[in-house]
């Protein structure tokens, strides 16, 4: 049996890099756009000041995207070194979208951004917005090709396990490529990363327009950022992730356990706003509950029942005797009694084989599991209750929070009057973190929902991991720590340095601290202008 | 058209092949860059000079490595699996050192502080030069063999150390590896940027080209003399459902000589190695380090392909359990899934190199220390 602290901290190291990550993956999804739209803008119409806009939000991209490549190569290398198994098991089907993210994304992305960034004066006008669309397309093309992988987690499809080749084998790309859950989520994170960006952008120019300065910019870029981000919001929630959760077992005990529905209730099912879910007694507790809504929202009709976590449990259990015998029959099959027999009978338990594999926690061989342990396996069978319960309205809360403020701004930037709104600007910058705190509750609820597998029904994540030692991942996990923290510091403080300076760090000579009476105080950083002041554009 | 299984296990050998050779010919280039920068960058202007000659290209050519990285998750699950979790610290230690290169190219020159642009200088140098020679020393130990053992359930088990790895001749190995980047990266330099820092970096490729022969010459014979092979000496048909616990293997002296001794016209590859870089060498002392970079790309590909040739069809072979050795014909992936990676190959690899030949013809010129003042706030 392999060693349970290890698999814990093999989660914890997992799921730190793979949240790190994300703190920088949504603004590259998203920003990436909102350059192409200014860029066009300045191609069309030759203004400059969408040129410098163009340069200047690129500037604070660029601080983000190199988190996001630095944090990404972890994630490359993390699937090998800390879940070998998991790597061996699902390769076949989960190497290949990853494989062709490389090819078909990442080349993409990471061959035009240097000319984004360096190319301003070697390329024309429509060269230069190519290689800017080219970089916003592939970095999108690699959150499709990365969600096709997870996707598939959640919801295996379009594969088969080989006892001979003792792994999951795909048996269908298309199938694959199709996956509903995949579509979904897709559409669902990149839409969130639209979000982000806008807020990002939204959040800064706000800044710009409290402090009086660089108006025409910030006004300019605050419109640019508003339909956008509302257009997104509009898609996060009305496209929102819920139909995912008609497709496959593991998303309905997900559902069940954010809406912490222990029993099955008569549809449709009320909403649980408010309680304390505790896995221990299997019950929530102080529940304040709206009538209707669940069923509504999860089934989108009146009669279709949401499945409760206890009556999902009794379900697990009989699958978790029949993976016993399925576990009985691979055991044979492997050491050499590979008859028509035991391959039908293998045949016919199969599906169930992931069941007992969530035995191997509590036992070496499942196909002699006692009942005790059968029961710990069923315990096992759904996440923890309480921490999806709560991030997920701490998602949700944040959504709804977003799409008021952004609706608010878009009716007052159309009306003209979002200057005098000054309340509404401090809002904007006050809510540049909550996006953030959408995208990785969101993350925690797709992934710890998915828990105990990594692999819906298929690969328990207790066995999914590398042969390694506790003290191995303990040593890495502090190394991930202290490297990332540091590396947060020092991205924090440029953002926020080249934030607070805005456009003037183009040295145009156009913009607020280039004005002589700002110009030596506030600069700060040793450089100066190289062309001459010209005269301002607001 | 649809491939057979056989030949697609081989098509997939010779793409990993591929994808070796594109990193090592691209980004090994950065790798060399950064390894080379804190010596022939005396002032901060010199060094933002070289950081420039690869700054708008490192961040693509980077991703010949995530893709080779990819692929052999795709193509190779049980070698992936393997190696990265068995080569755990020393693949943890090339991963921090690959994280210095994004922030340090990005960061840099955003602040004006000498002390905060040396310490990224010196973090560029440990990008380029730690993961090169890491991934020498990777290699060196699979040609030696490396200890693990797979359970009936195909779990990969290592009963090595991190320090077992750093093995004398592991480490020799990791001298060609850096020893040829470094080479390449200096006459990347020579040809991208103008006087000293040219005339610098053509001494220092004079240098690293002639270590690089010398060592990879001497790794050669310490292959042939001091490193036991291994030998298939029973294995299913070359096409049967993958299965890496059903072949017999030996270990024999000699073992990594018997594919060269069976097909002489593969020792075009060792020749490859030398001859490519002696005459990098020589191209770039008459000045031709145009045809320097193209000679020390042709000797990367020799000495890679040398290494490849003489262990085919093994991958990574088992010291402790030869049997559980994994080899090209059965740590594949499912027919299916080598055919859809194949042909998604076949259609973006040469998109790829099509539109990084189209960003290196549009940013090719020499850097010069007027134009990093010129471009001060724009350039890295």
């Amino acid at each position: 049996m392999l060693d349970s602290t290890m698999v814990e901290l093999s989660r914890w190291q997992f799921a730190v890099t793979a949240m790190y990550h994300f703190l920088f993956v949504p603004l590259t999804l998203g920003l990436s756009w909102i350059l192409v739209i200014m860029e066009s803008v300045y191609v069309m119409t030759g203004r400059e000041i969408y040129r410098d806009m163009t340069k200047f939000w690129g500037k604070l991209f660029g601080i983000n995207f190199a988190l996001g490549v630095t944090t990404g190569l972890t994630m490359e290398f993390q699937f090998g070194t800390n879940w070998a198994y998991y790597s061996h098991y699902v390769g076949d089907v989960f190497g290949a979208p990853l494989a062709i993210e490389g090819l078909m994304a990442f080349f993409l992305e990471s061959t035009f951004i240097g000319l984004f960034f360096l190319g301003w004066e070697r390329l024309s006008k429509r060269q230069h917005l190519t290689v800017t669309f080219l970089t916003a397309l592939g970095s999108n093309l690699s959150a499709l090709w990365i969600l096709v992988a997870n996707g598939w987690m959640q919801n295996p499809v379009g594969s088969e396990f080989s006892y001979e080749t003792m792994r999951m084998e795909m048996t269908s790309f298309s199938e694959l490529l199709f996956n509903p859950v995949a579509q979904v989520k897709f559409v669902h994170t990149v839409a969130a990363g639209y979000v982000t960006a806008s807020m990002f952008v939204l959040g800064i120019s706000a800044f710009y327009m409290l402090k009086g300065r660089d108006l025409a910019f910030a006004k300019r870029s605050f419109s640019v950022a508003i339909g956008f981000g509302l257009a997104s919001i509009l898609s996060v929630i009305l496209l929102g992730d819920e139909s995912g959760y008609e497709v496959g077992d593991v998303q309905k005990v997900k559902l069940a356990a954010i809406e912490a529905e222990w029993h099955t209730e008569p549809a449709p099912a009320a909403f649980t706003i408010y309680g304390n879910p505790n896995n221990t007694d299997e019950e929530t507790h102080n529940a304040i509950k709206i009538p209707w809504l669940l069923g509504l929202i999860a089934t989108r009709s009146l009669d279709t029942e949401v499945p409760g976590l206890k009556n999902l449990m009794a379900e697990h259990e009989v699958r978790i005797r029949s993976g016993m015998i399925a576990y009985d029959y691979l055991q044979q099959l492997r050491n050499g009694a590979d008859t028509p027999e035991h391959r039908a009978a293998f045949e016919e338990h199969k599906k169930d084989l992931g069941y007992g594999l969530l035995l191997k926690r509590y036992t070496d061989n499942p196909a002699q599991a006692t009942e005790e342990q059968i029961q710990l396996a069923v315990k096992d069978s759904i996440p923890e209750v309480a921490p999806l319960f709560w991030t997920f309205r701490i998602m949700v809360g944040a959504g709804v929070w977003m799409l008021l403020l952004l609706a608010l701004g878009f009716y007052y930037n159309a009306k003209r009057v979002l200057e005098q709104k000054r309340w509404l600007l401090r809002l904007f910058l006050y809510s540049i973190p909550v996006p953030w705190i959408a995208v990785e509750t969101g993350w925690f609820v797709a992934e710890f929902g998915r828990q105990p597998w990594a692999i819906g029904e298929v690969l328990p994540t207790s066995i999914a991991v590398s042969s390694l030692t506790a003290n191995d991942i303990l040593m890495s996990l502090t190394g991930f720590i202290i490297f990332y923290t540091l590396l947060f510091i020092i991205e924090m403080y440029l953002m926020f340095k080249f934030a607070r300076l805005g456009p003037s760090s183009l040295h145009t000579g156009r913009y607020h601290h280039e004005h002589p009476a700002h110009h030596a105080a506030e600069i700060g950083d040793g450089m100066t202008p190289t062309t001459a002041p010209q005269k301002p554009l607001d | 058209m649809i491939l057979d299984y056989e030949t697609l296990k081989f098509l997939w050998w010779v793409l990993v092949g591929v994808l070796f050779i594109g990193f090592a010919v691209t980004d090994g280039l950065d790798m060399g860059v950064g390894a080379l920068l804190p010596f022939l960058g005396k002032t901060d202007e010199e060094r933002r000079v070289i950081i420039n000659t690869v700054g708008p290209h490192w961040d693509g050519n980077q991703v010949w490595l995530i893709t080779a990285g990819g692929a052999i998750f795709a193509a190779w699950p049980l070698v992936y699996a393997t190696a990265f979790s068995g080569f755990y610290f020393a693949m943890l230690l090339a991963l921090f050192a690959l994280f210095f290169r994004p922030v340090g190219f990005d960061y840099r020159s955003k602040i004006a502080n000498p002390t905060w642009r040396n310490a990224w200088d010196w973090g560029l140098f440990i990008g380029g030069a730690v993961p090169a020679l890491v991934f020498g020393i990777a290699f060196g130990n699979l040609l030696q063999g490396v200890p693990f053992h797979l359970d009936e359930f195909l779990r990969p088990y290592y009963s090595g150390s991190f320090f077992g790895l750093l093995n004398p001749f592991a480490l020799l190995v990791g001298l060609v590896s850096l020893g040829m980047l470094v080479m390449h990266g200096a006459i990347w330099l020579q040809l991208r940027t103008a006087e000293p820092i040219s005339s610098r970096a053509q001494v220092v490729a004079k240098q690293a080209g002639l270590a690089t022969i010398v060592a990879f010459a001497l790794a050669g014979v310490w292959l042939t003399v001091g490193v036991e092979g291994y030998k298939v000496v029973s294995m299913p048909a070359l096409d049967a459902t993958p299965n890496p616990l059903t072949k017999a293997v030996i270990r024999e002296g000699y073992g990594w000589l018997a594919n060269y001794a069976a097909h002489p016209w593969t020792l075009i590859f060792p020749l490859l190695g030398f001859a490519g870089m002696g005459l990098a060498i020589l191209a770039s002392m008459s000045n031709r380090a145009g045809w320097g970079l193209a000679a020390s790309s042709l000797g990367l590909t020799g000495i890679i392909m040398t290494a490849g040739a003489a262990m085919f069809p093994f991958i990574m072979p088992s010291s402790t359990n030869p049997n559980s050795s994994l080899i090209a014909w059965d740590a594949v992936s499912s027919h299916l899934t080598l055919s859809v990676m194949f042909w998604a190959a076949v259609i973006f690899v040469p998109l790829i190199i099509g539109y990084t030949t189209w960003t290196y013809t549009k940013m090719w010129r020499r850097v010069t220390v007027e134009e990093i003042r010129a471009q001060d706030h724009l350039a890295y």
